[in-house]
């Protein structure tokens, strides 16, 4: 019997919405929706078929035997490890308290079902992996437009300019956006690329800006300056709904663009001649603010000036721009239901909300509990649960994360495939992948709003449950049931329809419902109201931050310069993995197999590695990781290079198993560097030293 | 005469090697085997950008193939309209074919011990759809070229 089913992809955090064949139980084709992407989709995508069958994941809920990280499992029953995670959970509760349970997750459109367990049993610590990606961007958004980093989408498709530092586009894989990003560029538009390597992004740029690393925030304030000094700027909408904009004039005028191509390494003609383009452009013109901008100790300033650079052009509400994402009731529509529950009125034990009062108290900041887990302060942390986040893989210095989290009674790991931290955990209770797995209904908002929903394609290929399922059954162990008010999949879909005039059944022809026929628009020149700043304008000089003793407008310092030896490391991704989570595929790991570490052709000359060399890469700290060199004319000499996510220690994962190097383990010291205004950790401010390794083979002893 | 072709555009081709996991997952392929390559020249800085052009490659399907003459069973067969197919009922396997194919295109399947190649799809098109490749490309940059003669 053959049948079609619409959902999500789930191979990576994109979600892209997907169309999928299935014969007698067996998933024969996935395609991007028709309807949304053409049939378009990706490498990762295609290789979901590869991960249903892959047998090197958690196939029954595991309690562990042996030490933590030992690798000794005992194979248990759903019900005996729930009990087990259950009982454990309610210990603690009654000697340490509630809160001090944490919850992490990677974030997403299902959060409001973690928050909603973990605020039930009394904790107000949820997390999420956003310290180690978008948060820079969000409050930097928060502290200048009032809304955070999802209150814009980007019109690209109709815009004439793409400006982006380091958002490494055709890296990342967002389907639809780089459709638009084609379509823009197949019409004409243009695109600019910053970064300090050239990537696929930068190829297929139509100007490129080799930066030396660190010094994005200097590049983007001689763009201000020259864009206010020729007064290309949208001056009524600067007037009309901007303040502190006297203060960005006087403090942009020493940064000329002499002086930012000279701290960038990049020719002065080169910026005036961009600058050129987007007068010409205006105001359909996109400065993407950055996505993972948790990287150098100014990421935070250089998205503020990115943002700032968007209100010159006056690009808000404008077709080719910066959209304001419509919900349900714009459409005249009623929303649906999502799970909830209040925030416990307990302190963070992150300190977000009472220490730091700048910061979203949304999911705080991950990497602030460690310090509770060693000093018992504001109290101690003893659990952990972590919904398909890595801590391991997503925050730097694992070894000193695991000193950490020793201090913990429980840890938890609720994931689809083995992660670094499953493996250390004391429970890990698999979760069914995309394909197996139904998942709530969320709302996407945009211009054209639309419901969506993941659907469950085949029947769990091992002994695994869906997160809504294996929430609830937690739940009800812990007398927290009444806040899941469902028992089968369609009573929670029902319960969050209810209203709506929709069912389930409604999704079946398209895989969404669509909330708008046309996109919905505002009128740009009434935004009044739009910024939720506390002045209701978009604040160049911020409330907030003054309030908190931080300045808006930071004098630019420039980075440190690598000592002799030494080089920045910087990471990225690939369009073939997903981070720590694909790399032991096997249709992915047969792209890409392991990562290499780009360094420029000048200075591997100097120290003689050639391509393909084996190099070892060292922490301050003596930790070495070793891997191949890649040399290319097409990075900075300052920094070296690596894909994300490899050199794994799962040893049942034998594909991913120490192969390639991880850059996380080389980043000593980075869970004490982080953003204080921002709250990102600085991932990318680390020097690692590189030699040629003894380990290239020479001789060999062959009997 | 061959009627189909498949062209790439390399300006919308973006390297991301979606094309040959698309292949390999309709034809329910091991790791091993990959039907389609994209490859790329050399970067090479362009007034001031770095420039790449990108290849696809798939089967020649030769208007005169290497591969079929040499094949001991018959098992690799040119149909009229131009593809170059391999019946999986008659093929042993001995891969004579790829030793022949100046590309060495066919490919062994070790799950099936047999040879595989790009076939254009032709379950797909002769049920009207497009290869996989090509209906799945990230960036839609794959065109099947349907040749009407003239
Ligand atoms: S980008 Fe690729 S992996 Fe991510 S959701 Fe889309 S198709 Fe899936
Ligand atoms: S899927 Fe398309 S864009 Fe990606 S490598 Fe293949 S042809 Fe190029
Ligand atoms: S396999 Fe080789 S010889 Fe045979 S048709 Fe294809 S390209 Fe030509
Ligand atoms: S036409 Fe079909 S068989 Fe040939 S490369 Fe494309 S997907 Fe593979």
């Amino acid at each position: 019997m053959k049948k079609t089913v619409f959902s999500m992809c789930g191979m990576c955090t994109v979600r892209c919405p997907i169309r999928v064949e299935v014969e007698d139980g067996e998933v024969t084709w996935i395609e991007g929706n028709p309807h949304l992407l053409k049939g378009a989709l990706c490498a990762k995508g295609s290789a979901g078929t590869a991960l249903l069958k892959d047998t090197e994941r958690p196939q029954q809920p595991l309690i562990r035997v042996g030490g933590r990280g030992a690798g000794r499992w005992r194979k248990a029953s759903w019900p005996e490890a729930l009990d087990y995670v259950a009982e454990k959970l309610k210990t603690i509760k009654t000697e340490h308290g509630p809160e001090s349970v944490v919850l992490s997750s990677r974030g997403g459109p299902w959060q409001g079902m973690y928050k909603t367990f973990i605020h039930a049993f009394g904790s107000p610590n949820y997390t999420n992996h956003d310290c180690t990606c978008g948060r820079n961007t969000h409050h930097a958004s928060l502290s200048i437009n009032g809304v955070g980093r999802k209150g814009f989408v980007y019109d690209i498709a109709n815009s004439k300019h793409l400006v982006l530092f380091g958002r490494n586009m055709f890296a990342s894989m967002r389907v639809a956006e780089n459709l638009q990003i084609m379509d823009m560029l197949d019409s004409g538009g243009r695109m600019t690329y910053v970064d300090v390597r050239q990537s696929m992004t930068g190829l297929k740029a139509s100007r490129f800006f080799q930066v030396r690393p660190g010094t994005d925030y200097a590049l983007a304030l001689g763009f201000i300056n020259e864009i206010i000094k020729r007064g290309i700027y949208n001056k009524a909408f600067v007037e009309r709904y901007v303040s502190g904009f006297g203060e960005l004039c006087q403090f942009i005028e020493p940064y000329t663009t002499a002086w930012a191509a000279k701290e960038c390494g990049v020719k002065e003609k080169s910026i005036i001649q961009f600058i050129d383009e987007v007068a010409e452009d205006m105001p359909k013109v996109i400065f993407h603010p950055g996505w993972n901008l948790s990287r150098y100790k100014d990421s935070f300033y250089a998205s503020r000036a990115l943002h700032i650079l968007n209100v010159l052009m006056g690009n808000i509400e404008q077709k080719g721009a910066l959209i304001i994402p419509k919900g349900a009731g714009d459409c005249g529509a009623k929303g649906i239901r999502n799970l909830d529950c209040p925030k416990p009125d307990i302190k963070r034990a992150d300190g977000v909300g009472w220490k730091y009062k700048h910061f979203d108290k949304g999911p705080g900041l991950s990497h602030l509990f460690f310090d509770a887990m060693k000093t018992g302060e504001p109290y101690p942390v003893k659990a952990w649960i972590a919904m398909r986040h890595d801590p391991f893989t997503a925050m730097p210095d694992p070894q000193a994360q695991k000193e950490a989290y020793d201090n913990c009674d429980l840890l938890v790991a609720i994931d689809t495939h083995y992660s670094e931290f499953a493996w250390y955990a004391d429970v890990i209770l698999p979760e069914s992948t995309y394909l197996e797995r139904d998942n709530p209904i969320c709302l996407q908002k945009g211009p054209k709003p639309r419901l969506a929903v993941r659907r469950q394609v085949v029947e769990p290929v091992f002994d695994t449950k869906a997160g809504w399922e294996i929430f609830k059954q937690l739940a009800d162990r812990l007398d927290i049931g009444e806040h899941f008010p469902y028992t089968t999949i369609n009573d929670l879909y029902a319960w969050q329809l209810e209203g709506t005039g929709h069912t389930i059944e409604d999704f079946a022809e398209k895989g969404f419902i669509p909330l708008t026929d046309k996109p919905v628009m505002y009128d740009p020149e009434k935004l009044d109201g739009q910024f939720k700043t506390p002045s209701g304008k978009i604040e160049i000089i911020s409330e907030k931050l003054t309030k908190a003793g931080f300045e808006s407008l930071k004098p630019y310092v420039s980075p440190d310069k690598p000592a002799k030896g030494q080089f920045r490391l910087v990471y990225g991704r690939s369009a073939v993995h997903t981070h720590g989570h694909t790399i032991n595929n096997p249709l992915l790991h047969e792209l890409m197999p392991e990562n290499s570490l780009w360094i420029n052709t000048k200075v591997a000359a100097r120290m003689n590695v050639n391509e393909g060399d084996l190099v070892d890469v060292i922490a301050s700290n003596g930790v070495t990781e070793t891997g191949q060199a890649h040399v290319t004319d097409f990075i900075h000499p300052e920094c070296v290079y690596t894909v994300h996510g490899f050199g794994r220690q799962v040893p049942l994962q034998t594909k991913a198993y120490h192969a390639g190097f991880s850059d996380q383990k080389l980043m000593i010291g980075l869970l004490d560097n982080w953003d204080q205004v921002g709250g990102a950790i600085n991932l990318c401010e680390v020097f690692v030293t590189v030699r040629r390794s003894s380990r290239n083979p020479k001789r060999r002893v062959e009997l | 005469m061959n009627k189909y072709r498949i062209h790439l555009n390399t300006r919308r081709c973006i390297g991301c090697h979606g094309c040959e996991v698309h292949c390999k997952t309709n034809k329910n392929l091991p790791p091993g085997p990959i039907l389609c390559e994209i490859d790329h020249q050399p970067v090479v800085m362009l007034k001031g950008v770095p420039r790449t052009e990108f290849s696809f490659r798939s089967c020649y399907h030769c208007e005169d193939p290497f591969c079929v003459p040499i094949c001991p069973t018959g098992a690799m067969i040119k149909r009229g309209d131009g593809i170059v197919y391999v019946d999986q009922e008659k093929c042993i396997g001995c891969m004579a074919c790829a030793g022949a194919c100046p590309w060495g295109v066919p490919q062994h399947n070790p799950e099936t011990n047999k040879a595989v190649k790009c076939d254009y799809c032709m379950d797909r098109v002769d049920a009207g759809l497009k290869p996989a490749c090509v209906t799945k490309c990230t960036t839609l940059a794959l065109k099947f070229v349907i040749m009407t003669e003239v």
